[in-house]
C-alpha cells in the first residue's frame, strides 16, 4: 500500500521559513503581489519537490549516486563550452516561472558521490581513498568557480568537506592544517594584489572605504543595528524602505528582517533553522547505513553553512559573496534543492522507521 | 569489501556518530557566532546605528536609461526625448508644505489641477521621493526659481526629457505612444527595471518594441546634506540607453496619404511585397499622441471618446470590413486552381438563381453582363460570374484557399492586438450561429459579403501576396534595430518572413491570367477603374475595385440620427500594386461609407502610387546623378 511518509517536525519547520519569507519578502520587496505570488508558486514546487523525494527508498541514492554525478558534471562542462561560443553566460535552464541552474545538480551530486567513494571502503578512509573523494570533490568545484559562482563553489565544497570531517578524517590532521592555515595566513596576504588585500581590510573595518568597498556592508549594518532589540516592526524599517540595501529581497533579506522584527526576530529565526538542522542531525545519527549518514549529515549542516555565510555577510563579518538565506531569499534556484535535500533526509528516517517496526 | 564492511560496521557507526555529535556542538558555535555579532550590532551598538540611520547621507538613486528613439526609414525622427524643466518637491525634506507652496505659486504659475496631481501624489508615493508639482516650466519660471532658490529647502529645478512625436497625429495609430505607469501596468512589469522611470509604451510599436526602448536603469551613490540636497556623486553605474528602432515607414509617404484621404474616414496600408515592410499605416481621423505623454485631461479625453468620427479607433488594425469584390481575383484563381478555365463563358443576365430556388442574387448592374470569360469578370467585377463558381467550388475550398491568403488569420505585424477577421466555413457557423451552413451563402462569400470579414491590414497582406505571385510576407513594421549602448554601432535586422502555408503550388499560368484581369480592371477600358485612374500612367498597375456593403465595424457606438444615411453608406475599397513587372508597393484603402471603390478609394492609391513611384525613380536617379557627375552639386 502507498502512503505518504513525512517528517513531521521537519515539514513545520519548513512550512514555517516558508511563511517567513513570505511576510517579509512582501516588505521588502515594496510590497509587490507579483514577487509574493511568484515566491509561492516556488514554494509549492519546492514542496512538491520535497514530497516526491521523501518517497524514493533512501539505498537508491547509493545506487544512483554515481549517474546523478556524473550526468551534472556533463552538463557543467556543456554550460562552460556553451557559455564562452554564446557569449552571453548560458548558466540558467528557463522553466517559465524559475530558473534552474545546472549545477544545482551538483549541490546534491556531489555530496552523494563524495560519500559513495568513502562509504565503499572501510572507514575512516586510507589516504588513497582520500585523495579519490578530494578529487570527486573539487573537480566539479572548479567547474563551478569557473562560471564564475563563487557562492556556490564554497557551499559545495563546504558539503564535501562536511562528509570527509564525518569519515573520520583524523583530528591530528584537522588541528594541523588549521595551524598550518593560520601561520601561512600572511604570506598569503602578501602575495596578493594590492586591491584584494584592500578588500579583505575593508571586511574587518568597512569605515575605512565607506562609499566603496565597504557600502553595501555598512549600509545593510546600519539596517540591522538600527533595528535594536524588538525592531521598527513590520513595513517600518527606514532603512530598508529607503532602499539602502541593495539586493534587499534576494540576498540581503536578513538586514530588512532583522530591522523590522530586531533581535527578538533574529532570534526566533536562528532557533528555527538551528531546530531544523539538529533534527536532520538526529535522523542522520539514528540511520544504520554509513552512505545515508554521511549524506544526511551533509544535507543538513550545508543548509546551515547557507545560513552562517548569508547571515555572515549581511552582517559584515564575511565577505559578500551571492548565497541566499535558505527558503527564505526571493529566488527559486536553491530552493528547489534545499527541499528536494530535506526530502532525502525524511525519507531516511521514514525507512529508518519502517526497519525498527 | 562486503565482508570487510560488515566487520567495521560497529566500528563505523561509533565513527560516524561521534563526528555527527561533534558537527552538532559546531552547529551551536555557529548560530551562538551569529547570535553575538547580531546582539553586537541590534543591542550593543544600537544607538550608533540607529542615528547613523536617521542621519544616513549616501543614498542609491536611480538614474532613468533614455528611451529609444524611433526613426522612419528615410532617418527621419518619429519619436524623440526633448529636454523639459520640472519642477519637484521632495516632502519629507519640506517642514511646511502649505507655506512652501503658497510662496512657490508667487513666482511660477501653479494650475488648481496640478496642485490637485501633485496631492494625490502626496498621498500615493513616499515622501522621499521627489514629487513633481509642475512640468515645463518655462526659462524664464526657471530662471526666476533659480534666483529665489534657497529659499525652497526641499523645491528643486530639474531637466528631464521628455517623449515626444514631432509627426504629431499622422503616425499615431503605428507609433502608439508612451504615457505614465498605470496601476494596472505597475503589477506586471518588474519594479526594479522601471526605477526612476515614470513612462511605459502604451500602444503600438512603442508598446510592442516596449523591452528593446526601455534601456537599463542605472544607479548613483549620492551624498546629500542635512536637508537631503545632493552635494556630489561618490560612484555611478551608468544608464544603458534603449535601442533606437528604424522602422520600414516612410513618414512623408504616410502624411501623403493621410493628406489625400483628407478629413474621410478609412485607412490605407502600403507594403513593400518583396520584404513585408510597411510602408504607411494610415487610419484617419487621428489624434494628437504628444497630449497623452503626461496624462490627457478628461474634457480633451472625453471629446475625443465621443466624436462621432472616432479617431481613437486604429481602423487599419481592428476595423473589420467585407471585403466586397476585392477578393474576386482569388476566387477566380480558387476556380482556375479547380479545373475551370480562362476561356470558360458565364452568361450574365443580371441575376443568378440556384437551382429550385426562385430567389434571384443580382448582379450589382441590373442590366447584366451577357457572356462574360473570367478575365473580363474580373475586369468588370461581374457578380454573377463568381456566384456561379461559388457555387461550383462550395465553401470548404472557398475557405481554404482564401484562408491561405491570409483571410482570417492574424497576420503576424508586429503590433499587439490584432484581430482575426473572418473567414467563414461550415464548421464555424455550427460552432458560432448553431445552424448549417445554406447554398446562398456560399454565393456572397464568393463577392465578398456575407459573414466574410478582413481589416485593412489583412487586404493590403493579400495585396502584397497578389503582389508576390502567391508568397505570403509578414507584415512587418521594424526595419532594423541600432543598439543604443554608445560604444559601436551593433544593428539587429530582421529578415522577412515568409508564412508556412502561404507555399502553395500554383500554376503560375493561373496567376498570369488573374493578374491580366486585375491589370484589366485599370488599364482596360472596360475595367471598372479604368475610367477615374487608367489614364496617363507612367508604370502598370494591377488592382481590383470593392464596394461593400455597410456593416458595424466596432461596437457601442451611438449614431446621431441626422447622420444616420451618411454612416449607412457603402465602404469604398480597393487594393491594387506597382509595378506589375516589379512590384515595388502594394496597398489597399477602404474608405469608410465613401461609396464607390472606384470612383473614390481607387483614386487615393492613383495618387498614392504617382507619389512613392516618382519619389524612388526620382532618388534612383538622383544617386545615379551622384555617381556620374560628382562636380555637379547635387
Amino acid at each position: 500500500m502507498f502512503r505518504i511518509k513525512l517528517d513531521w517536525p521537519l515539514v513545520i519547520g519548513l512550512l514555517m521559513l516558508g511563511f517567513t519569507s513570505l511576510v517579509i519578502l512582501w516588505s521588502a520587496g515594496g510590497e509587490n503581489p507579483r514577487l509574493i505570488v511568484n515566491q509561492s508558486l516556488r514554494l509549492m514546487v519546492a514542496f512538491a519537490v520535497l514530497i516526491l523525494f521523501s518517497q524514493i527508498r533512501p539505498e537508491s541514492w547509493s545506487r544512483w549516486a554515481p549517474m546523478i554525478y556524473g550526468a551534472g558534471l556533463v552538463l557543467l562542462v556543456m554550460v562552460l563550452l556553451f557559455g564562452y561560443t554564446g557569449k552571453g553566460a548560458q548558466r540558467w535552464l528557463d522553466l517559465g516561472f524559475m530558473r534552474f541552474q545546472p549545477s544545482e545538480i551538483m549541490k546534491l551530486g556531489v555530496p552523494m558521490m563524495v560519500a559513495w567513494v568513502l562509504a565503499r571502503r572501510r572507514l575512516p578512509p586510507s589516504s588513497l581513498n582520500l585523495f579519490s573523494a578530494l578529487i570527486v570533490l573539487f573537480l566539479p568545484a572548479f567547474l563551478i568557480l569557473e562560471q564564475p559562482d563563487l557562492g556556490t563553489t564554497i557551499m559545495i565544497t563546504l558539503s564535501g568537506l562536511v562528509i570527509v570531517f564525518l569519515a573520520g578524517f583524523a583530528w591530528r590532521y584537522i588541528a594541523l592544517l588549521g595551524a598550518l592555515g593560520l601561520v601561512s595566513m600572511p604570506a598569503v596576504f602578501n602575495m596578493l594584489h594590492p586591491y584584494q588585500q584592500r578588500r579583505i581590510l575593508t571586511l574587518f573595518d568597512p569605515w575605512s572605504d565607506p562609499l566603496g568597498g565597504g557600502y553595501h556592508s555598512i549600509q545593510s549594518m546600519i539596517a540591522i543595528g538600527a533595528g535594536g532589540a524588538q525592531g521598527k516592526g513590520w513595513l517600518q524599517g527606514s532603512q530598508s524602505q529607503l532602499e539602502f540595501i541593495p539586493e534587499r529581497h534576494t540576498d540581503f533579506i536578513f538586514s530588512v528582517y532583522s530591522e523590522e522584527f530586531g533581535f527578538v526576530g533574529v532570534f526566533m529565526l536562528l532557533l528555527l533553522y538551528t531546530l531544523i538542522t539538529a533534527r536532520g542531525l538526529y535522523i542522520s545519527y539514528n540511520t544504520k547505513d554509513s552512505f545515508l549518514r554521511l549524506l544526511g549529515g551533509s544535507i543538513s549542516m550545508t543548509f546551515l553553512f547557507y545560513v552562517f555565510v548569508n547571515v555572515g555577510m549581511v552582517s559584515g563579518m564575511l565577505p559578500v559573496v551571492g548565497v541566499p538565506l535558505p527558503l527564505i531569499s526571493y529566488g527559486g534556484t536553491s530552493m528547489v534543492t534545499l527541499m528536494a535535500g530535506f526530502g532525502i533526509l525524511m525519507g531516511i528516517h521514514s525507512h529508518q522507521r519502517l526497519m525498527s517496526n | 569489501m562486503e565482508q570487510l564492511e560488515l566487520k567495521d560496521y560497529l566500528h563505523e557507526t561509533k565513527l560516524i556518530q561521534g563526528r555527527l555529535f561533534a558537527l552538532g556542538i559546531i552547529l551551536i558555535l555557529l548560530v551562538l557566532t551569529l547570535m553575538t555579532r547580531v546582539w553586537y550590532l541590534q543591542i550593543y551598538q544600537h544607538e550608533k546605528f540607529d542615528v547613523l540611520s536617521k542621519d544616513n547621507r549616501v543614498r542609491l538613486v536611480a538614474v532613468p536609461p533614455i528611451r529609444g528613439q524611433i526613426y522612419d526609414r528615410k532617418g527621419r525622427v518619429l519619436a524623440e526625448n526633448l529636454p523639459i524643466f520640472t519642477l519637484e518637491i521632495v516632502p519629507d525634506q519640506v517642514a511646511d508644505m502649505r507655506a512652501l507652496l503658497d510662496e512657490v505659486a508667487r513666482i511660477v504659475m501653479i494650475s488648481p489641477n496640478q496642485l490637485k496631481r501633485f496631492e494625490a501624489a502626496l498621498r500615493s508615493r513616499p515622501g522621499f521621493e521627489a514629487h513633481i508639482l509642475k512640468l515645463n516650466l518655462s526659462e524664464e519660471e526657471v530662471a526666476r526659481f533659480m534666483v529665489n532658490q534657497h529659499r525652497f529647502p526641499g523645491a528643486q529645478v530639474q531637466a528631464r526629457l521628455q517623449r515626444s512625436y514631432p509627426y504629431g497625429g499622422e503616425l499615431v495609430h503605428v507609433l502608439g505612444y508612451v504615457g505614465r505607469i498605470n496601476q494596472r501596468e505597475k503589477d506586471s512589469i518588474d519594479p526594479q527595471a522601471y526605477k526612476g522611470t515614470e513612462y511605459i509604451g502604451k500602444l503600438g510599436i512603442e508598446e510592442y518594441y516596449e523591452s528593446e526602448l526601455l534601456g537599463k536603469v542605472g544607479f548613483e551613490q549620492i551624498e546629500t546634506n542635512a536637508h537631503g540636497r545632493p552635494i556630489r556623486t561618490l560612484d555611478r553605474m551608468p544608464a544603458v540607453s534603449g535601442n533606437d528602432l528604424v522602422l520600414n515607414i516612410d513618414a512623408e509617404l504616410q502624411v501623403k496619404a493621410r493628406q489625400i484621404l483628407g478629413d474621410r474616414r478609412g485607412s490605407v496600408i502600403a507594403i513593400e511585397p518583396a520584404t513585408g515592410g510597411v510602408l504607411a499605416f494610415v487610419s484617419n481621423p487621428t489624434y494628437d499622441p504628444n497630449k497623452f505623454v503626461n496624462g490627457i485631461d478628461h474634457r480633451s479625453y472625453g471629446e475625443l471618446r465621443d466624436d462621432p468620427q472616432r479617431p481613437l479607433l486604429n481602423r487599419a488594425l481592428y476595423g473589420r470590413y467585407a471585403p466586397g469584390s476585392t477578393i474576386k481575383q482569388l476566387v477566380a484563381l480558387a476556380g482556375l486552381e479547380n479545373g475551370w478555365s480562362a476561356s470558360q463563358q458565364v452568361s450574365c443576365p443580371g441575376y443568378y438563381q440556384l437551382k429550385g430556388s426562385s430567389h434571384r442574387y443580382r448582379c450589382w448592374t441590373r442590366v447584366g453582363h451577357g457572356p462574360t470569360n473570367l478575365i473580363s469578370a474580373i475586369m468588370k467585377s461581374c457578380d454573377v460570374f463568381f456566384y456561379q463558381m461559388a457555387n461550383s467550388l462550395g465553401i470548404d475550398k472557398l475557405h481554404d484557399f482564401l484562408g491561405s491568403f491570409g483571410l482570417g488569420s492574424k497576420t503576424g505585424i508586429d503590433l499587439r492586438g490584432e484581430p482575426d477577421g473572418l473567414m467563414p466555413s461550415r464548421e464555424w457557423k455550427r460552432r458560432v450561429k448553431g445552424v448549417v451552413w445554406y447554398p446562398g451563402e456560399t454565393l456572397i462569400t464568393g463577392i465578398g459579403q456575407g459573414f466574410t470579414l478582413a481589416t485593412p491590414l489583412q487586404l493590403g497582406v493579400m495585396s502584397a501576396t497578389m503582389a508576390n505571385r502567391g508568397q505570403r510576407v509578414e507584415p512587418r513594421i521594424i526595419n532594423h534595430m541600432v543598439e543604443g549602448a554608445g560604444d559601436g554601432y551593433t544593428a539587429m535586422d530582421f529578415t522577412p518572413v515568409i508564412r508556412e502555408n502561404s507555399q502553395v503550388e500554383f500554376n503560375q499560368a493561373n496567376f498570369d491570367t488573374i493578374l491580366e484581369g486585375m491589370r484589366g480592371v485599370v488599364e482596360s477600358p472596360e475595367g471598372t477603374a479604368h475610367y477615374y485612374i487608367g489614364r496617363d500612367k507612367s508604370y502598370s498597375m494591377a488592382g481590383k475595385t470593392g464596394t461593400a456593403q455597410v456593416v458595424n465595424i466596432a461596437q457601442g457606438a451611438r449614431y446621431d440620427a441626422s447622420k444616420l444615411t451618411e454612416f449607412q453608406k457603402d465602404h469604398a475599397l480597393f487594393v491594387a500594386f506597382a509595378p506589375v513587372e516589379e512590384p515595388k508597393i502594394a496597398i489597399a484603402v477602404i474608405v469608410e461609407n465613401g461609396g464607390g471603390g472606384s470612383s473614390v478609394a481607387a483614386p487615393i492609391a492613383r495618387q498614392i502610387f504617382d507619389y512613392y513611384l516618382a519619389a524612388e525613380t526620382n532618388e534612383e536617379s538622383a544617386s545615379l546623378a551622384r555617381v556620374t557627375q560628382p562636380d555637379s552639386g547635387l
